[in-house]
């Protein structure tokens, strides 16, 4: 039986939209999200051997050669944590955060055939790359939780590192996706600037080797703060960043967030013309 | 009846010189010059001149429960219509109104992930047309059984052969519970049996009450199944109105068939009746396989033919042509006809396979065609004991007519 809802009427005109966001919609197509979730994480291990497993080898194997080279033969201090916990540390936010942003920054781009073809809330796409990765992310923080450390109250800060991370991470991808439907240039930027970010961010050093006079620097990147965030949850490390510098990245954070949102939505409305 | 689906002058203007505008460095470059004062660069003339309209002021209406044909050339605008109306893209002016759950078919089978199975792919295939999970559910078995893929369901679909992957990526689509469906030449799948069935299933959901827009470039699908269309011309709604006039009107601007080709017809020359006769010479629309089956033609005609002949053609819903009677190959006269005259051919025992034909027939005068009819009467074939061994021919699986053949069969 077709279901005669003469009350969902579409109307089709030439205003374009900046703060128009369809959350009915998207909830409409909640279904869709949750299979998209799901497409990515089955179709990314099928027909491996190991399966989901991979999850928890590929930070161990990283997190391995960062130990050897900066660890052991660089010999970079580790303000007394054991290495490896240490890198863990840096390097599972860092791999949740970059894949949020490059995963989203490409997805227009990435799904443009199947844009051209059918109309969903094109804001689904971003929304599901998040929540796979996410969902990568929270099983192998509890994994090596679980193995390392017993329970603390600091863990209740987990869901505010998370939120950070990830806001930070699509939002930026967002604007880059938004950029790059148009410009395919900042692809090859992208790539590069996630190199410098990393190294420029504090991940397989602390802060502290950071001369004082130079931290500045360091701490107005506001991915700086959100690793300070996971090693105080993890050790319990006292903050080394300016309290004010942990507040500028947080609004630098909703800003971003937010621009990226808007950019998105302006974008999506008609990209399919000129990809 | 309600109008579900309002189209108030869209127009949608392209510009061609895009790729130029691809990258960020001449972007950057554009606003420089315009922030210096230059108030036109090359780029921007370039582009002003490269932009064409693929919409130009179309409006048009449709009812409910209608199945309205768009046809026209390639870029004449049919898809940029049909992306506006899905909302993959906006107009550059003008106004749309859909009254109802949208459901487009641009191409089948996006959004299908090789690595996932069938039911995997059915659900979030159904998902990416809007379905909710439960109903994809409730229809599951229906989809399955109308892309007879029982036994690959949870095959990963990179193993299915192309034939599977369209079948089921058609039935997922024809499942859809939307009021308005918006096709685009999407019914070409499959083979031909397949295709029979996606042309039923189309009647099916006109008949529920559902409005159907579609685009095809096969006119006998548009025939068939529309009782109104549009025609499409270089961004331009040129005529709207019932299927055989904007047939018509689209094969002449299109050259398929010359003027002269019309000619007899354009003015008012000739005119044909056609009446299918039984074997017992009833007058039918329907015969069965193996039976006798004539085709009895009227011609009135104001100008006097001096040789006149006549060709009837039998084709299949999509203007396939099967066979041909035709006086000019199967018997040598041709004749002088001052006013009126009937033509009679039977086809003894007919060997078509059962399901509906499209009946066409054209007037001839010497070698040339005056006037051509492309659907001059529509023949259905009921199944029969052809073979006689107590089975009916099935369509699906027999192509598009039965032999008998001689069968020798020795144990080795």
């Amino acid at each position: 039986m077709v279901k005669r809802d003469v009350r969902s009427e579409t109307i089709i005109d030439e205003r374009r939209t900046w703060f128009f966001l369809d959350g009915k919609s998207l909830l409409g197509y909640r279904d869709l999200l949750f299979l998209m979730v799901r497409r990515e994480w089955v179709a990314k291990y099928k027909q491996t051997l190991l399966g989901p497993f991979w999850f928890l080898l590929q930070p161990l194997l990283l997190t391995s050669v960062f130990s050897l080279v900066f660890g052991k033969i660089i010999r970079v201090p580790t303000q007394g944590i054991p290495m490896l916990s240490f890198y863990l540390c840096g390097l599972l936010p860092w791999a949740f955060f970059s894949q949020c942003l490059n995963s989203i920054s490409n997805c227009l781009v990435d799904q443009a055939p199947l844009f051209a073809k059918v109309y969903f809330p094109r804001l689904i796409i971003p929304l599901s790359l998040v929540l796979s990765h996410l969902m990568t992310f929270l099983i192998q923080v509890i994994f090596f939780l679980g193995v390392s450390f017993s329970f603390s109250p600091r863990f209740l800060m987990l869901p505010f590192c998370v939120l950070h991370t990830a806001l930070l991470g699509s939002g930026v991808g967002l604007l880059f996706s938004a950029m790059t439907a148009k410009y395919r240039d900042l692809k090859f930027l992208l790539g590069f600037l996630t190199q410098v970010w990393m190294y420029g961010t504090p991940i397989v050093y602390p802060l502290t080797l950071v001369p004082e006079k130079w931290r500045w620097i360091s701490e107005i990147n506001p991915l700086t703060a959100v690793i300070e965030e996971y090693r105080h949850f993890y050790f319990g490390t006292p903050f080394v960043i300016h309290p004010q510098m942990m507040a500028l990245s947080i609004l630098f954070t909703l800003f971003v967030f937010l621009t990226g949102l808007l950019m998105f939505n302006r974008v999506q409305e008609t990209f399919v013309d000129f990809v | 009846m309600a109008k579900v689906i309002e189209v108030k002058n869209i127009s949608k203007l392209y510009a061609l010189g895009v790729v130029q505008f691809n990258t960020l460095r001449d972007s950057l470059l554009e606003r420089w010059r315009l922030w210096r004062g230059e108030r036109k660069s090359p780029l921007e003339r370039s582009l002003s001149s490269n932009t064409f309209w693929a919409l130009k002021d179309v409006s048009f209406s449709v009812e409910r429960g209608e199945i309205v044909g768009l046809i026209g050339k390639n870029a004449a605008g049919k898809s940029t219509l049909l992306r506006i109306l899905s909302h993959i893209t906006k107009p550059t002016e003008g106004r749309a109104i859909l009254r109802g759950r949208v459901g487009s078919l641009l191409e089948i089978g996006t959004g299908f992930h090789p690595e996932l199975t069938g039911r995997e792919n059915i659900y979030l295939n159904g998902a990416i047309f809007g379905m909710r999970k439960s109903e994809v559910k409730r229809k599951l078995d229906e989809i399955v059984a109308f892309a007879e893929i029982e036994a690959f369901l949870d095959t990963p679909v990179k193993r299915y052969s192309s034939g599977m992957y369209v079948r089921l990526a058609f039935a997922v689509a024809a499942h859809l519970e939307a009021e308005i469906l918006l096709v685009d030449e999407v019914l070409a799948v499959g083979d031909i049996s397949f295709q029979r069935k996606c042309l039923g299933k189309m009647g099916d959901v006109v008949k529920e009450g559902r409005t159907i827009l579609l685009v095809s470039h096969q006119m006998a699908a548009v025939e068939n199944l529309c009782s109104r269309a549009l025609l499409l011309e270089k961004g331009r709604l040129t005529l709207e109105g019932s299927t055989e006039e904007v047939i018509k009107q689209y094969l002449k601007g299109n050259g398929r068939l010359s003027e002269k080709f019309f000619k007899g017809e354009a003015q008012g020359h000739v005119q044909i009746k056609m009446t299918l006769l039984s074997e017992d010479g009833h007058p039918v629309d329907t015969v069965r396989c193996g039976e006798d089956v004539t085709f009895v033609v009227e011609i009135h005609t104001e100008i006097p033919l001096q040789k006149a002949g006549l060709g009837i053609g039998i084709s299949d819903m999509w203007g396939q042509r099967i066979a041909t009677f035709h006086t000019h190959y199967q018997c040598d006269s041709k004749w002088e006809i001052q006013e009126k005259a009937i033509f009679k051919v039977t086809w003894p025992e007919n060997f078509l396979c059962p399901g509906p034909y499209l009946i066409t027939a054209s007037v001839f005068e010497g070698e040339v065609a005056i006037s051509y009819w492309p659907n001059a009467a529509t023949l259905n074939i009921a199944p029969s004991d052809y073979f006689k061994t107590g089975k009916l021919p099935n369509p699906s699986h027999q192509g598009y007519v039965l032999v008998k053949g001689k069968w020798e069969v020795r144990d080795l």
